[in-house]
């Protein structure tokens, strides 16, 4: 009973140690394939407009509202101190230090990763991806390199979207749903957010998107090693697990993040 | 015998405890179309996955031209049984990607071969149609299409004619023939179809047992009173029943 269980253990971490070690070999391959990849800037490109286009309406819908949000919150907080005046501080720092990266992120997985990875695993069950290889193109140069690229302009764009909407609607609950007075609140703003908020915002909103990013394309290209499953199951709970686990890490480098540079 | 582009020697694969491919020795003469042989599940796309680089085979070799290395396969084009076109991507840019990705063509050149690709194979009026659009007769047409727009020696089809009528393998069949002549490629095709391979063929394989148990010419294959050709001819499953071994060297190879 006990060795069983120390089996199943050792078995587990072991493919645990070996799916990490599957996955930095599968991000060095990728950015290793710019020196070789053909066509980068069209592919590159086409990466942008769905990660970044296609996630703009859904990200400035939830900057607002979380903004709103914020605003209102942190308002009536404040003014049990008798310190909604510093509602711009409160606002701009959450935003900027912490709330912005992790959502925006997320969001961009919901949007942008999870189609990424139900594409790229069902390239893998058409043999689209074998046909690349026997076409002697790179699969990682052409599907996956591009998107990581993409992903580092994206994020840290969209980050700062995330953060002037948001802010701005902290100002709509505030001041013009509160009665805050609007010079206050901006001066706040200001004042409050320095270089190195805003070196920690996008130093997250680029790790995030390299990591997540990763993470689906990796599944969706992984999605016929899955034991027991095959073709749109397969690609299904490649999806899932692309979102779940993307969700996970963005989560666990925050902290790390957050823990280094606080 | 013309000289070999492409030989075979003593190729293995196995999957787990299960050995597919027990030695495989094949040869395919330069200008020929070989067409492959064997029951479903006897490993010849298997083989053709080898070939391809697609699956890396446990042991044995591959020689094209005489030397082994993975330079060969930007010389060898491959078609899936599922042709594998590029679903979002329109005909034109399906033909297209090869060249964009592995030549220095300016836009002008690759333009010029497409359109000169799709024209041979009937195809110059759908350039702009999406692989779904087309009828499956057309998509296979596409995607050979794009294995030739990049001149390949050699060509390997996986099945080209599963699921088609008896007509329409013929029909098949008689493109590759056609196609052939016109550019000239080498071809190796696997299928199971024996009456069209038999009229196309310039040499026939039969890869029953993880082994190439026959190889000759398509009059040699039907003057053959060889036990395992004429199971496999009149659908007698009665030798199949044995699994292969890796080890052990039962069956017969009947090389002609």
């Amino acid at each position: 009973m006990l060795t069983h269980l120390l089996r199943t253990v050792g078995r587990r971490s072991l493919a645990v140690v070996v799916g990490l070690g599957d996955f930095a070999g599968f991000v060095v391959r990728a950015f290793a394939a710019v020196g070789h990849a053909r066509q980068l800037r069209k592919g590159v490109t086409r990466a942008i407009h769905q990660q970044g286009v296609r996630c703009l309406l859904v990200i400035t819908v939830v900057s607002l509202f979380s903004g709103l949000v914020l605003g209102l919150q942190g308002y009536y907080v404040l003014a049990r101190f008798g310190s909604a005046g510093l509602l711009g501080t409160f606002v701009s720092l959450t935003l900027t230090r912490e709330l912005a990266p992790v959502l925006a992120t997320l969001m961009i997985v919901g949007q942008a990763g999870s189609a990424i990875a139900a594409e790229i695993g069902i390239y893998r069950y058409s043999e689209q991806i074998d046909a690349l290889t026997t076409m002697a193109i790179d699969p990682l140069g052409y599907l996956i390199t591009p998107r990581l690229l993409a992903a580092l302009l994206v994020f840290p764009i969209l980050t700062t979207a995330f953060v002037l909407v948001g802010t701005f609607g902290g100002y709509l609950s505030g001041c013009c749903l509160l009665g805050l007075d609007s010079g206050v609140y901006w001066s706040n703003v200001h004042s409050a957010v320095r270089f190195v908020d805003v070196r920690e915002c996008l130093l997250k909103a680029l790790v995030f998107g390299i990591l997540t990013i990763a993470i689906c394309c990796h599944s969706g290209f992984t999605a016929h090693r899955r034991t027991g499953v095959s073709g749109s199951r397969a690609v299904s709970i490649s999806t899932t697990r692309a979102v779940v686990f993307s969700s996970i890490a963005t989560l666990a480098a925050d902290y790390v993040i957050t823990s280094f540079l606080v | 015998m013309i000289a070999p582009l492409l030989s075979v020697i003593g190729l293995q694969k196995q999957f787990e405890q299960h050995a597919v491919l027990c030695g495989v020795d094949l040869v395919v003469p330069r200008g020929s179309i070989v067409c492959l042989l064997g029951r479903s599940g006897a490993g010849k796309s298997v083989l053709l996955k080898c070939l391809a680089g697609l699956l890396k085979p446990d042991a044995g070799e591959i020689r094209f031209e005489g030397q082994t290395g993975k330079d060969f396969r930007k010389q060898c084009g491959y078609l899936f049984q599922a042709n594998a076109l590029f679903d979002s991507l329109t005909a034109f840019e399906n033909v297209a990607l090869p060249l964009e990705q592995t030549t220095r063509l300016p836009v002008s050149g690759i333009k010029e071969a497409v359109m000169s690709a799709l024209k041979n194979l009937g195809l110059e009026k759908f350039a702009d149609y999406f692989p779904a659009q087309l009828s499956g007769g057309m998509q296979k047409r596409l995607a050979l299409a794009r294995v030739l727009v990049t001149r390949p020696a050699m060509v390997l089809f996986d099945e080209p004619t599963a699921g088609l009528d008896p007509l329409a393998s013929n029909a098949v069949f008689s493109m590759i023939k056609e196609y052939r002549e016109q550019f000239d490629f080498t071809a190796l095709v696997v299928t199971h179809d024996v009456a069209p391979a038999l009229a196309a063929g310039n040499r026939l394989a039969l890869l029953e047992k993880g082994r190439i148990q026959f190889e000759g010419t398509p009059a040699e294959f039907v003057a053959s009173d060889d036990s395992v050709v004429r199971s496999f001819v009149n659908g007698n499953r009665e030798w199949t029943r044995k699994e292969p071994r890796l080890d052990g060297n039962k069956t017969q190879t009947n090389r002609r």
